[in-house]
């Protein structure tokens, strides 16, 4: 947008675009610079925030000689896929990279399908136990995951699903707070719709998933974007559960990687790389949904 | 076809009930308390058809650990052998151990030094970028980027770029003539370096929710403070700050929830070293549970970690109520 008068006195500038505000400056202000102020703080802020970023894309696609040579340089000799490469051949990483593909997305489908389906029975069913159950639902809300590491990792390895994929799945099932999140959204939803499709002889499983769902997106979106973030990079469970190489999530081979590989940073930013961009990618393209996720985890939770 | 057959079937069973005999009323009277039973179990049957995948989930991985985590607190055992009751003598050893106290002092200067930066940039950060200025989107994005790697991938990364030989900082340091640091070897700085990575990992969550608190100022709000004559200083510290008061008793609870619960950075940089310094409440958890297999102290010290996080949500409720911010 451009507020960005040069010098003089600017007038106050009717915001192109911005409909009815108006901009609130009444009296002239003298301008020392050229831009606004705000840069000098928010250009060395993204920066900073980018630069190791940037730093983890050029190491990644350096030689290692770059790296561990005094002083050291910030800009590769030349372009080494040795990180790569090493990275492939040396760990099954694209195995790793799978297994997270496959935890994630069993646990966004099943947080989505899980939560939809109970949220909408506690907003707008009504049956014995309902107000028991909900309540005890939300009591859960409060408890740290890692009050539930030991006797889960019993209870698993008790009925054998330790050390499998399962082992890391399992926990990601549902959640109370998704579950709550879900009700507090069918419950903001005008109920007109749902009983007339009801009337109309459409089951209640038809209203919500031709009726309600649709309604839902952006709850949804936010659901499985919080779950997404939650599962593809947790950490502390999988190494917990998880001790056959063959299954290891991408975060649990990076983190056990860095402990034999220290120094062989080209490779450790590879994989850095590998578990990371995905995300990212998926950020940007996203990013407005990101944003309002965020939004809504943080006023809502 | 099936609708029809539908309209005929109903229209034959209405038939059916209007006619007439000796015991119509009773018969009547029968059927109505049938499906009236009828329909409150298909209403039971639906609403649990709903609620019970997932409440069945919630009971078997969150009720019953949390309830069984407690049992095993009052207990001695390794996960083999024959679980020996000891009573209340895992609570009483957490008053009394060194290691754990020792934890608890890092994780409490990780979290006094995590959370108020956290929320102080947070809302200098948002301020900014609520200014309708050039490249404002390009800037947010940039802030937001890291919120999605890892703690590992932030752990691996940060190692490299705090590397003192080979590491960004150092060589920035190097070129303005400040002595060579050691950043996460030193047991002095360990801690600052992680509570940096943690904040360029994760302030972009205080950021996004601070200028949706922001942009939900009313306007008027602030047109009414300049139309008085107030300046942009005035009306930050008279307008807007007090407007962002509930959204700080929110993020001040999330964010020392998660400073106390700090494991996966720790855990993919020092170890818990140098020399013990970074080691956390959940790091200790760990090696005392996992490491150790002491599985009863393990669950003492995560039921402390559970009480100690209710008391801070509950205080800071508390305290938000009496000073009026109504957060919740």
């Amino acid at each position: 947008m451009a507020v960005l008068s040069t010098g003089g006195a600017p007038s106050p500038v009717p915001v192109p675009g911005a409909g009815a505000r108006r901009t609130v400056r009444s009296r002239p202000r003298r301008r020392i610079l050229p831009f606004s102020g705000w840069h000098l703080v928010l250009a060395p802020t993204a920066l900073l925030f980018v630069l190791p970023l940037v730093q983890m894309v050029v190491a990644s696609l350096m030689p290692d000689g770059d790296i561990n040579r005094f002083p050291p340089r910030f800009l590769p000799s030349r372009i080494s896929f040795d990180g790569y490469s090493g990275l492939f051949t040396g760990s099954p990483v694209l195995r790793w990279l799978l297994n997270t593909v496959i935890v994630a997305g069993v646990s966004v489908l099943s947080h989505l399908v899980l939560c939809s389906l109970a949220g909408y029975g506690f907003a707008r069913l009504k049956f014995p136990g309902r107000t028991a159950s909900f309540f005890v639902i939300l009591a859960t809300i409060m408890i740290p995951t890692q009050l539930l590491m030991i006797p889960t990792y019993v209870m698993f390895t008790r009925i054998g699903v330790i050390n499998t994929l399962a082992a890391a799945i399992l926990p990601w099932l549902t959640s109370a707070f998704g579950i709550f999140l879900m009700r507090q959204f069918f419950l903001s939803l005008p109920k007109d719709l749902e009983e007339a499709a009801r009337l109309d002889g459409c089951t209640q499983l038809g209203v919500l998933l031709r009726i309600v769902l649709p309604l839902a997106k952006p709850a949804l979106a936010t659901l499985a974007i919080f779950t997404l973030l939650g599962s593809w990079n947790d950490l502390i469970w999988p190494l917990i559960a998880i001790q056959d190489e063959k299954t290891y999530t991408i975060q649990l081979g990076l983190a056990n990687f860095q402990g034999t590989r220290r120094v062989q940073w080209s490779l450790l930013m590879a994989g850095n790389m590998v578990a990371t961009m995905p995300l990212i990618i998926f950020f940007v393209a996203a990013q407005k949904q990101f944003v309002a996720t965020m939004t809504f985890s943080g006023l809502k939770g | 076809m099936t609708p029809v057959t539908t309209v005929r079937a109903v229209a034959t069973s209405a038939r059916r009930a209007d006619l007439p005999g000796a015991d119509g009323a009773d018969d009547e009277e029968r059927r109505r308390r049938a499906y009236r039973r009828r329909r409150t179990l298909m209403t039971t049957l639906t609403g649990w058809g709903f609620v019970g995948p997932a409440v069945l989930v919630i009971l078997g991985l969150s009720v019953f650990p949390a309830i069984w985590a407690f049992f095993l607190s009052r207990q001695k055992w390794n996960g083999f052998s024959r679980a020996k009751d000891v009573g209340w003598s895992n609570y009483s050893r957490l008053a009394e151990d060194p290691d754990l106290a020792a934890a608890v002092v890092h994780t409490l200067v990780f979290t006094a030094l995590f959370v108020p930066s956290s929320i102080l940039l947070g809302i200098l950060l948002a301020v900014a970028l609520n200014q309708r200025i050039r490249f404002v989107a390009f800037y947010r994005t940039c802030i937001f980027v890291p919120f999605v790697a890892s703690a590992a991938a932030t752990g691996i990364l940060g190692n490299f770029v705090f590397s003192p030989q080979f590491g960004l900082v150092n060589n920035l340091l190097r070129l303005l003539h400040v002595p060579q640091q050691g950043f996460l070897e030193d047991p002095h700085q360990a801690m600052v370096v992680i509570a940096v990575m943690s904040l360029w990992q994760q302030l972009g969550f205080t950021v996004v929710v601070y200028l949706a608190a922001l942009q939900d100022i009313p306007r008027d709000l602030v047109e009414a403070a300049v139309t008085d004559g107030a300046n942009s200083r005035q009306v930050f510290r008279h307008v807007t700050l007090p407007q962002l008061a509930p959204v700080t008793v929110f993020t001040s609870i999330w964010q020392t929830i998660t400073a106390i619960q700090l494991f996966d950075l720790v855990f993919t940089t020092t170890r818990g070293g140098p020399l013990d310094a970074t080691q956390t409440v959940v790091g200790y958890l760990y090696k005392q549970a996992f490491r150790s297999l002491n599985f009863g102290y393990g669950s003492a010290v995560a039921y402390g970690l559970f009480a100690v996080t209710m008391l801070i949500t509950l205080g800071m409720v508390v305290y938000s109520r009496i000073t009026k911010f109504e957060a919740f």
